[in-house]
């Protein structure tokens, strides 16, 4: 079920606060986060959030049509390096 | 002959069912559109009164998006998730399920035929390499 009109978009408190410090300010900096369920809203178009994968830290650019979407969505959680071992998966990657 | 947003209606069935025939439009959507214009959902296309035809092609035109305009529209929104970056432009990338499928089995709709893949032991249970 889709989240309630009511209450807006969710994003997370901390980050909240950064994104509006930081227009106030006019500045751009990379901030940090680990909160993958935020919803992109317009204030952060044009800054780069650096979002947890579980490991690192990706850095995402926001861009206007990233709008409504989560930051989580941006940075996959999984690294998919493909099957078997040494000769044969090179060998299959020159098959494809 | 009845044409409709390009496509030309089978003349022998229901205009219920002949109206499907058109991208975008399904057996709701068709029954909407003939309780609109007050056409009977039973008659045959070829015995359609002109009239008819022109009131469903303005109704059409009107409200729905279909054939050529909807396709453009849905490989813009798929292009749109590809250029963006996002987990679901990525699976659309690679033609995987988007939605949250399972892919260690199934998932032959988006993965097309099956790839055997050399080497793969028997004992593994249900594997998807056969």
């Amino acid at each position: 079920m889709s989240r309630s009109h009511k209450k807006g978009p969710f994003v997370a408190d901390h980050l909240l606060v950064r994104i509006e410090r930081m227009n106030a300010a006019r500045e751009k900096r990379v901030i940090k986060t680990w909160s993958r369920a935020s919803t992109i809203i317009p204030a952060m178009v044009g800054h780069t959030i650096a979002v947890h994968d579980g490991k690192k830290h990706v850095p995402v650019y926001v861009q206007e049509n990233m709008v409504g979407h989560k930051l989580g969505e941006f940075a996959p959680t999984r690294l998919f390096r493909g099957h078997g071992s040494g000769a044969a998966s090179a060998e299959k990657v020159e098959v494809k | 002959m009845a044409r409709i947003a390009g496509i030309d209606l089978p003349r022998d069935k229901r205009v219920e069912v002949a109206l499907t025939y058109i991208f975008g439009i399904g057996r709701p959507t068709a029954n909407k559109l003939l309780a609109a214009t007050r056409v009977d959902p039973d008659t045959r296309v070829k015995d359609l009164k002109d009239a008819d035809i022109q009131k469903l092609r303005e109704q059409i035109e009107k409200n729905l998006k279909v054939e050529g305009d909807l396709r453009r529209e849905i490989s813009s929104a798929i292009k749109r998730l590809m250029d963006i970056g996002c987990y679901r432009g990525l699976r659309h990338r690679r033609s995987l399920p988007v939605r949250g499928q399972r892919t260690k089995t199934n998932a032959r709709t988006r993965k097309g035929p099956k790839k055997t893949v050399a080497g793969r032991k028997k004992t593994k249970g249900p594997g998807v390499g056969k």
